[in-house]
C-alpha cells in the first residue's frame, strides 16, 4: 500500500536533511562502472570528459537526489569517489 | 632456579652436541624455534621445546620445513631471534625461504645437523654433503655465512657466534654439523652470562617518515626496524630499491640490491672468517679439513710429525664464505694440501681454486663413517715423498 | 567540485606506492577499501597492525596499505604470519592473499593454522583463478571453466572454501562478495577483533582474466552474476555451501568461541614459569 502521508510531520522545521557533496578524483578512476550501476538513486552518469587514463570519469546527474550513503565510496576499486555532508550553515 | 637465571646453564657440563647448539641458542637470546623433528636434528627440537618455555621464549612444531623457515623470518622481523634445525632433506625444502630471508635480509640461524643424502639417504650416519648446497642452495645470487664445529664445545660456542653474525650482517647463518658431532656426548663448558659476548641487530638512528629499510650503513648492511614501532615498513622478496618499494623492471635496481647483498659478506670476509691453524709454521704438508674430519686430520698429523713429517693442520671454522686469501697465502708455503671430506667432493673444489699452482690430494670418504687417522696419514706419506 | 580534498580513507593507504596496480574493475580494490574502512572503524594502534600476504595479484595488497607489510614467497603468508604472531602477540596480524596461494602452495599452512586456531584473520580473495600468471585454473575454478590451462574445460572439482576452513577448525567463517561492501566490512572487523583463527572468502571478480575467458567480458558481469546468485544465509552448514553459477550462499557459517593458541602458550608458559618459581 503506498505510503499517504496525511499531514506534515510536526518537528519538520527541526529536521535538517543532509545535503551532499559528491567528490571525484577523476584521474583515479579506471572506468569500471560500479558507482553509476550500484547508485541507489541514479546520482551518477558516465561523463563525456576523457582523464589522464583514457577512460570517462563518473559525474553527478543530480546531486540533491544523493543520500549520503557512502555506497558509491565503499564499492569504488580505486578510491576515486567520496561523498561527504555539504556544511550548509544556514542555508543550502 | 628462576626464568630470568635459567638462559646460560652456567658450568661444566657433560651433553651430546644436539643439545649444546640449542643451550647456545637459548644464551644468545633466541626467543623463537619453528622446526620440524628430522633425524639427526631433532634432539634440538625437544631441547628447544623444553627449554624455551622456560625462559618465555616460543617453541612451534610447524607442519613443514618450508612453513618452520617462514616463521623463523616471521619472528625475527617481530624483533626475536629465531632459529631452527634440521638435517639434508629438510635443508632442501628450507632453500626456498633461506633465499627469501637472503633477499629481506633476516637475521637468522638455520642448523643444518649433515647426514648421508641424497634423498632419504642414511639418516643415522654421518655426511659432509650439504656443504655447497648451504652456499648455493636457494636460486639467484646472494651470500651466506656457514660455520662448521667439531666439537660439542664448537656446538655451543659456533651456535652463538651464529646469532651474533646474522644479527650483525642480517644475514641467515648456517651452522654445518654433521651426525658425529650433533650425536656424540663430550664435556661442554658454559660460562656465566656476563662473560658470553652476545651482539643485537642495529636500530634505526632515522625517525619513521626517514626511514628506508634498506638502505645500508658504511658496513653496506641497513638497521633494522621491526614490526610494531611506528616504522610502517614495507618488505617484500621481489627486488626492490632502498626505501622498500618493487622495482622489478629496474636493471639498475636489481644490480644495486644484488651486488650489495653478496658484497656485504664479500667484503667483509677477513672479518668474518675463523680459521684454526695447528703445527703449520713449518709444515710441507698441510691438511685442510672441517667436522669431525678434522679431528681424524689433526690425529693423523701428530702422527705424521711423529714419523718426521711436517705435516700441518688447516681447519676451516668458517666454510663460507671461504677465506680464499688465507688459503692462497698458505699454499705458497707448502709443498701439498691434502682434503678429506665425506662426500664426493665439494670444499675441497674452493681449496683446489684458492690453492692454485699447490697440488691437492682429495680424501673422499663414503658411507657415513669419519675417516680413520691412519687413512689421512697415508695420504700425508703418499703426497711427502 | 573540490578536487584538492582528501579521500577519507588517505591516511590508511601507503602514499608513495599508490596507484594501485590493479585492473579496472579488479575487486581486489575494493577489498583494500573495505580493508582500510574496518580499520578506520577499529580502535586500534595502527602501529601494532601488520599486514603479510603472499604471491599473486592480492599479494600486492601488502604494498599499499600504511602498516608494518610483508610480502612473502608464495604460499607462505600464513606460517610467517604465525612467527610474527607468536613472537610478539601485541602485534595484530592480518593475512590477506589470494585463492591459490592459501589454498594451492599454501593449503597445508592453512589447515594446520586453523586446526592450531592462531590468532590471525586471514581474507582470502577468491577469484576463481591465478590471475598474475595470466588466468591459469585454481583449486577453486568451477567445474568445466575454461582457463588457459584448461583449455577443453576443467576437469577438477573446486574446493569449498568456507566447508574446508569450518572443518579444519576456525572459529569464524563468512564468505561475502565484493558486491557486499558493508557487511564484508563488518566481517573484517569481527575477525580483525575475534580471538583465534578467522577466515572471510571474499568472491571476487577477475574481469580481464577469469570473467574474460567465461563470458563475463565485463567487470559489471561479474558483480550482476554476484547480485544475481547470491544469498546470505547466517549459519548455513558450509558443507553444503558450494558455489555454483545460480547460487552463492553468503554470510557467517561459523562464529564460535575456542581458546586460541596464544592464550593456551601463555597460560603454558605461566604454569611452567610458575613452577620454577616455586622452587621445583
Amino acid at each position: 500500500m503506498p505510503l499517504r502521508i496525511w499531514r506534515k510531520p510536526l518537528d519538520a522545521d527541526k529536521i535538517k536533511i543532509p545535503q551532499a557533496e559528491i567528490h571525484i578524483i577523476k584521474d583515479r578512476c579506471k572506468g569500471c562502472g560500479f558507482c553509476i550501476e550500484f547508485c541507489p538513486r541514479e546520482v551518477l552518469e558516465t561523463s563525456e570528459e576523457l582523464n589522464v587514463r583514457g577512460v570517462h570519469p563518473p559525474k553527478v546527474k543530480d546531486e540533491n537526489k544523493c543520500t549520503l550513503c557512502h555506497f558509491c565510496a565503499a564499492v569504488c576499486p580505486d578510491f576515486a569517489i567520496f561523498s561527504i555532508e555539504k556544511d550548509c550553515g544556514g542555508g543550502c | 632456579m628462576t626464568p630470568e637465571n635459567r638462559a646460560a646453564l652456567t658450568g661444566k657440563h657433560f651433553m651430546n652436541g644436539d643439545f649444546a647448539s640449542a643451550e647456545g641458542a637459548i644464551a644468545a637470546g633466541c626467543g623463537f624455534f619453528a622446526g620440524y623433528p628430522i633425524t639427526p636434528a631433532t634432539e634440538i627440537a625437544e631441547r628447544m621445546a623444553r627449554r624455551l618455555p622456560e625462559v618465555g621464549g616460543v617453541y612451534i612444531q610447524m607442519e613443514d620445513e618450508l612453513g618452520s623457515m617462514a616463521a623463523v623470518i616471521g619472528a625475527s622481523y617481530a624483533g626475536v631471534k629465531s632459529m631452527t634445525a634440521t638435517s639434508g632433506p629438510g635443508f632442501s625444502l628450507m632453500q626456498e625461504n633461506i633465499g627469501l630471508a637472503a633477499m629481506t635480509e633476516t637475521p637468522c640461524v638455520i642448523v643444518d645437523i649433515m647426514r648421508g643424502g641424497p634423498s632419504t639417504g642414511q639418516p643415522t650416519m654421518a655426511g659432509q654433503q650439504d656443504v655447497m648446497q648451504a652456499k648455493w642452495g636457494s636460486h639467484g645470487d646472494y651470500e651466506i655465512i656457514a660455520l662448521a664445529p667439531s666439537s660439542v664445545q664448537e656446538m655451543f660456542d659456533l651456535t652463538i657466534e651464529a646469532f651474533n653474525l646474522s644479527e650483525i650482517y642480517r644475514v641467515p647463518v648456517m651452522v654445518l654439523a654433521d651426525e658425529i658431532v650433533g650425536h656424540m656426548s663430550e664435556r661442554l663448558v658454559i660460562p656465566a652470562p656476563e662473560a658470553i659476548n652476545v651482539v643485537n641487530r642495529k636500530r634505526p638512528q632515522a625517525s619513521p617518515e626517514e626511514y628506508f629499510p634498506f638502505k645500508p650503513d658504511e658496513n653496506l648492511v641497513p638497521p633494522m626496524a621491526c614490526f610494531g614501532e611506528g616504522y610502517r615498513f614495507y618488505a617484500t622478496g621481489l627486488t626492490h630499491d632502498e626505501r622498500g618499494r618493487p622495482r622489478t623492471s629496474s636493471a639498475e635496481a636489481q644490480q644495486k640490491l644484488v651486488q650489495r647483498l653478496c658484497d656485504k659478506i664479500r667484503q667483509n670476509t677477513e672479518k668474518i672468517v675463523k680459521i684454526k691453524e695447528t703445527m703449520l709454521e713449518d709444515a710441507e704438508v698441510v691438511v685442510i679439513a672441517y667436522g669431525i674430519s678434522s679431528r681424524s686430520a689433526l690425529s693423523a698429523v701428530r702422527k705424521a710429525r711423529e714419523r718426521g713429517i711436517k705435516a700441518g693442520l688447516l681447519r676451516l671454522v668458517t666454510l663460507w664464505p671461504f677465506p680464499d686469501n688465507h688459503i692462497s697465502e698458505v699454499a705458497t708455503r707448502v709443498r701439498a694440501i691434502v682434503v678429506p671430506e665425506m662426500n664426493c667432493g665439494q670444499l675441497v673444489r674452493e681449496v683446489e681454486r684458492a690453492a692454485k699452482e699447490t697440488p691437492v690430494t682429495f680424501l673422499p670418504k663414503l658411507g657415513g663413517e669419519p675417516h680413520r687417522p691412519m687413512e689421512i696419514l697415508k695420504a700425508i706419506r703418499r703426497v711427502h715423498s | 567540485m573540490n578536487e584538492e580534498l582528501l579521500h577519507p580513507l588517505e591516511g590508511f593507504l601507503r602514499e608513495w606506492m599508490m596507484p594501485h596496480i590493479w585492473c579496472e574493475g579488479c575487486g581486489n580494490g575494493i577489498i583494500l577499501n573495505c580493508f582500510a574502512k574496518a580499520l578506520s572503524e577499529l580502535n586500534l594502534d595502527p602501529n601494532k597492525v601488520v599486514v603479510v600476504s603472499g604471491i599473486g595479484c592480492i599479494g600486492r595488497i601488502s604494498g599499499y596499505t600504511n602498516t608494518d607489510s610483508y610480502h612473502t614467497t608464495h604460499g607462505r603468508a600464513i606460517a610467517f604470519a604465525i612467527g610474527a604472531k607468536l613472537a610478539k602477540p601485541e602485534l595484530k596480524v592480518v593475512v590477506i592473499s589470494g585463492d591459490g596461494d592459501l589454498f594451492a602452495i599454501g593449503g597445508n599452512h592453512f589447515i594446520h593454522a586453523a586446526r592450531r586456531n592462531i590468532d590471525i584473520p586471514v581474507i582470502c580473495a577468491n577469484n576463481f583463478n591465478y590471475g598474475m600468471t595470466g588466468g591459469q585454473y585454481a583449486p577453486t575454478t568451477p567445474l568445466d571453466a575454461w582457463t588457459t590451462t584448461t583449455p577443453y574445460g576443467n576437469i577438477e572439482h573446486p574446493f569449498n572454501l568456507v566447508h574446508l576452513a569450518a572443518a579444519s577448525g576456525a572459529v569464524y567463517v563468512a564468505r561475502w562478495t565484493t558486491l557486499h561492501v558493508r557487511r564484508l566490512t563488518e566481517s573484517i572487523k569481527k575477525a580483525l577483533q575475534k580471538e583465534g583463527f578467522s577466515f572471510i572468502e571474499v568472491i571476487s571478480p577477475c574481469p580481464e582474466l577469469y570473467g574474460r575467458y567465461n563470458q563475463m567480458r565485463t567487470s559489471l558481469d561479474m558483480m550482476s552474476w554476484f547480485k544475481e546468485a547470491s544469498e546470505v544465509q547466517h549459519h548455513f552448514d558450509p558443507a553444503k555451501a558450494e558455489i555454483t553459477r545460480s547460487k552463492i550462499v553468503l554470510g557467517e557459517f561459523v562464529d564460535i568461541e575456542k581458546p586460541s593458541y596464544g592464550r593456551l602458550l601463555r597460560e603454558k608458559i605461566a604454569q611452567i614459569q610458575g613452577k620454577m618459581r616455586g622452587g621445583e
